[in-house]
């Protein structure tokens, strides 16, 4: 926990506008020349619910939501079903401020609609005592009056903003130029006013106690604020993706929205369509026809795509396809993140079927991960798929501009054009010889595309010959399989040889102990291994990318150098250590896992708290909600 | 230039050209009504003037999806049931290949209905053949959708509880702009309708009866036939949506009493095809979309230049 950076959390209800609000105030700090996080927690519904957004804002780098927050904004929930409190779900109208107040740092400061919230309400919270207690600051504001004097009520966030901005003693004109980016007009005209109103009126009716500014960085580079979501939609245009085909479902549903509003100016085509295993066959059939496709979905979804994705291997198809993770099984909780797919993507689809699967674990990850997907997917006619999950998917983070700035690469690949194609080897009939293992290299035997010339071949599901015709002949069958799984040594050989890394390393290298972690954790195990070495440990923190094939070499090295190594994850059945022990075939002894599936993603200080009980082996419990899982034999 | 050069290819087509010169023959059982499918197609390709390079057939799983084993087109034998999601992709990703999709009454009524009524729907240009032959035949005589009610099969020891799903009404009310059914026994038909659903600009859909004379022996073998135009007794117009309807439930109570009608039921000539439609909204580029990775002169877009909205 460090006391020179903000963390502003805004809550209220959904369909409250904390989503653009919160947007806009991230950028306004990102602007004002710091680095910014956000994290999302929202429930499954339309209107109403208790959702916010944290912005964690700091000169120093943030890699993750960070421990608890500091600044709560509360507009309470304008949609609240049941704003009586014997009602099942409780008083929801006060939620955006009862529910937030157990994460709240001491000398936090608190600003509440006092509009919209009822006095009484307030006082069975024992806000007072508590704020006393805590050394909080609170504010009650009437957000909700301010607006609607000075335009509509829905307009009582930008009071809020205001107000904020007045608390943390900060510069209003980053905060006025993105309104005027966003809006015109009257609504431009009432969004300023009230902005300056309850800025003033906080200046001017308070004397301030709180410790708490705004904190003040430089920026020596444009930046850009963007979620993972736009990085891997972003890779997928940089590789040159232009098909894109889907069916909603949260968390997936935003790399699909982004690339259908995104396509229509570009020339690319996005389909949405009946079902996931439409989706996935629509993008197979494009890509057979010459273009460079994905498909995506979360766990409900992709496993309605297992059948497609085989078939794509079988007919050795180029295809890219994400899976967004959210907390399960089946409909588990829809908007709330969980690493517990890792299974279910590897392993699914039936008979010796076989994939490449990466898993980023932040923003820049992601882009450059989607762009290695596609490069390795259409060089070796294999699908290759992204997975990550809700946390990544909807969290901010500022990343340098020129980061992007880089070539295009929509190459097609071990395609052949009609040239190459009259060369190329054909069976006594003229027909193309499309799976010859015959000169393969690396596996991988060029493919024709239907409309060439000189390239008719037929792809199909079942085993087949060289021109593609089924065949169950024992020698072909042998050549066939052992062609296509040679694939996989050889994409192995090219990500260690040719290729920069794409595991994470972090902390100090000759360190005794080691972290492990995969995904989206990536970034608060980073925070952890940094935070454990300045209190004078010795650890070494790994971020696991390639989870097929797998980084052998890499990770045998890591853990031969360390004594122990703790497993962090977020799902319930340590998947990925189980994948570490089956791909390693030892280690079992030195591994422990720190697992989380609460619905909510790790906080740097569970996982230190998690080394301190797992490695210092105090004599306790964790206090987070968290389960530790010992090693073999232990 | 194009990089699809079979595509438009202007020359004489000679159906041989259709039947792989070597290996495989065909694995249906003699007198299967396959044989009549891939003889008409056969037909109706080079009449229409396609070369095989220029034809993308895409198959389901059953006999009738070894289709494009037997006919050397470009091919794509799927899984069962997504023939059409697969054909539609392809259409879009390259508009000027003529696809063909086909599959059998299990995979195109039952487990691929889904597509078939959505493909239908949004009226993708391209012809979709099922062979109804009324049963599963490959699985080796399982009820199918398009089984009569009282149909007995190994997994329907008492005789099947369920009414046959209605092919020609289901696909009207989908929204496919034509509707045919032929059968194998009337080939001259059957090439003939091939011909008219290739040249349609729009989802065409022939419910072809194709009899299984190895687990369907009960089932007639679809003779004798009724072609609804040529005979006096049926009269009603093929651009009319309620006359057709009509027809088509007549049609469909009909067979299993043993009469066999067949023809066209239901032509809309006007309605765009899903390829005019996206165009018309500018979703779908002029230029074929797998045209462009082979065209040097193509600037590929850059998310470098989207980072306004992120600043």
């Amino acid at each position: 926990m460090s006391d020179d950076e903000l963390i502003w959390r805004i809550a209220g209800g959904s369909g409250d506008g904390i989503d653009s609000t919160s947007q806009n105030f991230a950028k306004a700090l990102m602007r004002s020349g710091l680095n910014v996080f956000t994290h999302r927690h929202y429930p499954s519904r339309i209107r109403g619910g208790h959702t916010y957004v944290e912005i964690r804002a700091a000169e120093h780098e943030v890699q993750s939501r960070g421990d608890g927050y500091n600044f709560l904004l509360a507009l309470g929930d304008s949609f609240a079903r049941n704003p009586q409190e014997e009602a099942y779900y409780g008083n929801e109208e006060i939620k955006p401020l009862s529910e937030n107040l157990d994460e709240l740092r001491e000398g936090g400061v608190i600003i509440y609609d006092e509009g919209l919230v009822s006095e009484d309400d307030v006082e069975a919270l024992n806000l007072d005592e508590r704020a006393e207690e805590n050394d909080w600051h609170v504010f009650p504001l009437d957000l909700r009056g301010l607006a609607k004097e000075h335009g509509r009520e829905v307009m009582r966030n930008t009071a809020g903003v205001g107000a904020t901005a007045a608390l943390l003693d900060m510069d209003l004109e980053h905060i006025e130029d993105l309104m005027s980016d966003a809006m015109g007009g009257d609504v431009l005209e009432a969004n300023l006013d009230i902005l300056h109103e309850a800025y003033e009126d906080v200046n001017e009716e308070y004397e301030f106690e709180h410790d708490l500014r705004v904190p003040t960085g430089e920026h020596d580079t444009e930046q850009a604020l963007l979620s993972g979501s736009n990085a891997i939609a972003y890779g997928a245009i940089d590789a040159g993706c232009r098909f894109i085909a889907g069916y909603p479902m949260t968390p997936w549903t935003d790399v699909f929205t982004i690339l259908s509003q995104n396509f229509p100016d570009m020339g690319g085509i996005s389909e949405q369509v009946e079902d996931e295993i439409a989706a996935a066959a629509l993008a197979v059939g494009a890509s057979h026809a010459g273009v460079k496709a994905m498909s995506g979905s979360s766990g409900g979804g992709f496993a309605l795509m297992s059948e497609p994705l085989g078939l794509a291997e079988m007919t050795e198809t180029p295809l890219v396809l994400v899976e967004s993770m959210r907390a399960g099984p089946s409909t588990g909780m829809p908007t709330k993140p969980e690493q517990a797919d890792l299974e279910h993507v590897l392993y699914t689809s039936q008979g010796d079927s076989q994939r490449v699967v990466f898993a980023p674990g932040n923003i820049e990850e992601a882009y450059e991960q989607t762009r290695l997907a596609f490069d390795i997917a259409w060089d070796y006619q294999i699908p290759v798929m992204l997975i990550y999950d809700q946390k990544l998917s909807g969290e901010n983070k500022n990343v340098d501009v020129e980061f992007f700035d880089r070539e295009p690469s929509p190459d097609l690949g071990s395609t052949l054009t009609e040239e190459e194609l009259k060369e190329a080897a054909h069976d006594n009939s003229g027909k193309f010889k499309r799976f010859n293992y015959e000169d393969a290299e690396d596996g991988v035997a060029p493919r024709s595309l239907p409309g060439q010339k000189n390239g008719r071949y037929l792809a199909t599901g079942n085993e087949h010959s060289p021109v593609g015709h089924i065949s169950e002949d024992p020698d072909n069958r042998v050549a066939q399989m052992d062609r296509r799984l040679e694939k996989l040594e050889a994409i192995r050989t090219e990500l260690n040889e040719e290729r920069d890394s794409t595991q994470t390393y972090f902390g100090e290298e000759d360190a005794e102990y080691g972290i492990i972690t995969w995904g989206s954790s990536q970034g608060a195990v980073e925070e952890a291994v940094d935070r454990l070495n300045a209190d004078g440990h010795s650890v070494r923190g790994l971020s696991v990318s390639d989870m097929m094939p797998f980084p052998e070499q890499e990770v045998t090295a890591f853990l031969e150098s360390v004594d122990e190594a703790m497993v962090v994850e977020m799902n319930a059945s340590a998947q990925f250590r189980g994948l570490l022990q089956k791909e390693l075939g030892r280690f079992g002894e030195k591994l422990t896992s720190l697992l989380k599936y609460n619905g909510n993603p790790f906080e740097p200080a569970e996982i230190v708290e998690g080394y301190e009980v797992n490695v210092a082996e105090e004599e306790r419990e964790p206090t987070a909600q968290v389960r530790i899982e010992p090693a073999a034999g232990d | 230039m194009s990089a699809f050069n079979a595509i438009g290819d202007e020359r004489e087509i000679d159906r041989d050209e259709y039947t792989p010169g070597v290996e495989p023959q065909p694995t249906w059982c003699p007198g299967c009504g396959d044989f009549g499918v891939l003889k008409a197609l056969k037909q109706a390709l080079p009449e229409v003037g396609k070369t095989p390079e220029e034809v993308l057939t895409v198959t389901g799983i059953g006999c009738s999806g070894k289709l494009n084993s037997y006919l050397d087109t470009y091919g794509f034998h799927t899984i069962h049931g997504r023939s059409l999601p697969v054909a539609r992709a392809a259409k879009l990703a390259n508009p000027d290949l003529e696809v063909v999709a086909a599959g059998g009454d299990g995979d195109g009524y039952g487990i691929g209905g889904n597509h078939f009524i959505h493909s239908a729907r949004e009226n993708h240009d391209m012809t979709y053949i099922v062979f109804n032959n009324e049963i599963f035949g490959l699985t080796k005589g399982q009820t199918s959708p398009t089984s009569p009610k009282g149909h007995k099969s190994k997994t329907q020891p008492s005789g099947s509880a369920k009414t046959p799903l209605r092919p020609l009404s289901m696909s009207l009310n989908a929204g496919a702009s034509y509707v045919a059914r032929t059968a194998a026994v009337n080939p001259n038909q059957a090439k003939e309708i091939i011909k008219e659903a290739i040249e349609h600009d729009g989802f065409a859909h022939i419910d072809f009866l194709t009899q299984c004379p190895t687990w369907n022996k009960d089932a007639r073998q679809y003779v004798p036939y009724i072609d609804v135009q040529e005979s006096d007794d049926y009269d009603f117009d093929i651009h009319d949506r309620a006359e057709a309807a009509e027809m088509m439930r007549e049609t469909e109570d009909v067979l299993n009493e043993g009469t066999v009608l067949t023809g066209r039921y239901y032509v809309e000539e006007d309605r765009p095809s899903y390829t005019q439609e996206k165009k018309a909204v500018g979703e779908l580029p002029d230029q074929p979309l797998a045209e462009r990775y082979f065209d040097d002169d193509t600037e590929w877009e850059r998310s470098y230049d989207l980072l306004d909205r992120h600043k």
